[in-house]
Parts: structure tokens; C-alpha cells; sequence
């Protein structure tokens, strides 16, 4: 079981991550994108952006940075075979551009017993260089008991 | 600026639907481009091995390919501001057949004054629901 003691605890940020113009066109080829914010810079130029623009989800790969911090912690005790992801969100306070420089910093939103399993919620906040909120990503893990 | 009138849309209107087809490779695909590496996502021998029936996509990369329907009706992907999802049934990705997932998209709610309007997706696979609760928020 996760260790109750842990709700409220946060986390040092991250190193920073450098969004690469290439990335966020791999990633959105992955997630089957055709917008053309995300694949062509002329477009996500006159659509007054600097470069390209990272999908909606493109957030996750900087929350799973953050996540790791947490689950390699021995106090928070999470094992990460008997996780299962219950449900996700993404809060844009604007999209993520290929140029962003960006750190996250995790807090334990929540920690939650439910018929045997633990339900374990993160907030990672991510920030720019000039310390301002980029995106929220909220993520709440499942954690299977011992049955 | 799009070209959507705000003043012409209604809740429960249809935006959009469109149809993915999810393959292994599509999963391979996405495990380099997001960093995920869970062995369930591509090898069925490991997924079997933690009583899964096989191979099934990554809840993020069904996540992720279903707000395209709403990012292609708003027309500008940047103009997504809120996106949240349940992960309720998996989607299992045959080796030979892939897995086809149906997204259709309404409009759940309008914010005349904020120019923010909700979208309500739905996304079946095998005539299953596989998220739930799955919204996005979009700036006109």
C-alpha cells in the first residue's frame, strides 16, 4: 500500500527539459496528428505562435520526468508493476512551444484507500524559464494491493 | 481567430468523428516519441505474464489520438486549454489487425462570455467505451 504519509509532500524540480522542434513532430505523428500547428512552423507562425506547438497531451512526457522522482522514492513505497493509470488531465495556462525550456515540480495531490488499492494523485506544475506556469498535469495512479 | 460562430453552435451538436486505426506499429510509434517503454505495449508474452489478455495500447496514446477530433474542429491544436480523460477499459491491439477506435465529438457546453466552449468525446473500441469523462476545453 502507499504510504498515507506522503499526501502533501512535493518534490525538487526537475532538470531542465528542452522542447525540440523535432520532438514535437515525432510525437505528434505518434498521436496521429494532421493540425498543422504542430508539424509545420509557417503555420504555427501565422497562427502567432514562435514555433511549432506541442499537442494537448505532449505535457505527459514532462509529468512522467516528475513522476519517476516519486517513484523512486522509498518513503512514498509505490510499486510501479501494480500500477495502472485511472485517469489523466492537462491544464494549458498556454501550449508548449518547441524553444520552451521546462521544469516541473510534483506535489502528492492526494493519497486514497479504496477496497484494497491505493489511489494516488500528482500535480505537476511546469514552468518556463521565466518561472512562469506553462501547464498543470494531473495524474491519479491506481496501485493494486496484495490480493 | 477561427472560424467557428460561437453564436451558431449548440449543446449536443456533433463537431466531428473520425476513425483511428491503432496498430503495434502505432504503439512502438508512440513508446519512442513519449518515453514509455512499458513492455505490456509491445510484447504479448510480458503482457500475458501479468494476466493481460495481450498487447494493448498505451491509455495516453488512446488520450492523445482522440483529442485530435477536437483539435481539427477548432482548427488550431494551441486552442486546447483543458483535457482530462479516465482510463476505463484498455484497447487491445491485435498483432495482425490493430484496433480501430471510433472518436466522435459534441458540444457539451458553451461559455458564451469566455469564448470557451466543451467538447464531450466519445471513444468506442469494439462497441466499448475505453475512456471516460472525456472533455476538452477549447478557446475560440
Amino acid at each position: 500500500m502507499v504510504n498515507p504519509n506522503v499526501e502533501g509532500k512535493k518534490y525538487p524540480a526537475t532538470a531542465p527539459y528542452l522542447v525540440g522542434r523535432e520532438k514535437i513532430r515525432e510525437f505528434a505523428h505518434a498521436v496521429m496528428s494532421t493540425n498543422p500547428v504542430n508539424l509545420d512552423v509557417f503555420a504555427a507562425q501565422a497562427a502567432g505562435y514562435t514555433d511549432v506547438v506541442a499537442p494537448p497531451t505532449f505535457a505527459v512526457v514532462i509529468q512522467e520526468r516528475s513522476l519517476a522522482t516519486v517513484l523512486s522514492d522509498p518513503e512514498a513505497d509505490i510499486d510501479f508493476s501494480r500500477v495502472v493509470h485511472g485517469d489523466q488531465r492537462f491544464v494549458h495556462v498556454r501550449p508548449i512551444v518547441a524553444g520552451d525550456e521546462l521544469t516541473s515540480t510534483l506535489k502528492v495531490a492526494s493519497v486514497k484507500s479504496l477496497g484494497g488499492h491505493s489511489m494516488v494523485t500528482f500535480e505537476t506544475e511546469i514552468f518556463d524559464t521565466n518561472n512562469e506556469l506553462v501547464s498543470t498535469a494531473i495524474s491519479t495512479l491506481v496501485v493494486r494491493g496484495d490480493e | 481567430m477561427t472560424h467557428i460562430n460561437l453564436a451558431s453552435l449548440e449543446v449536443g451538436q456533433v463537431i466531428g468523428s473520425q476513425e483511428f486505426l491503432l496498430t503495434r506499429d502505432s504503439l512502438v510509434r508512440y513508446a519512442g516519441a513519449s518515453g514509455d517503454f512499458n513492455p505490456i505495449h509491445y510484447r504479448d508474452d510480458f503482457a500475458q505474464s501479468v494476466g493481460l489478455a495481450g498487447v494493448l495500447a498505451h491509455g495516453m496514446l488512446t488520450m492523445g489520438v482522440a483529442v485530435q477530433v477536437a483539435a481539427n474542429w477548432v482548427g488550431d491544436a494551441g486552442k486546447v486549454i483543458d483535457y482530462g480523460v479516465r482510463f476505463t477499459k484498455p484497447v487491445f491491439v491485435d498483432a495482425a489487425l490493430g484496433a480501430v477506435v471510433v472518436v466522435t465529438g459534441k458540444i457539451g457546453e458553451i461559455d458564451a462570455e469566455n469564448g470557451i466552449v466543451r467538447i464531450d468525446l466519445s471513444v468506442v473500441c469494439n462497441e466499448t467505451n475505453v475512456l471516460g469523462k472525456a472533455q476538452a476545453k477549447v478557446r475560440l
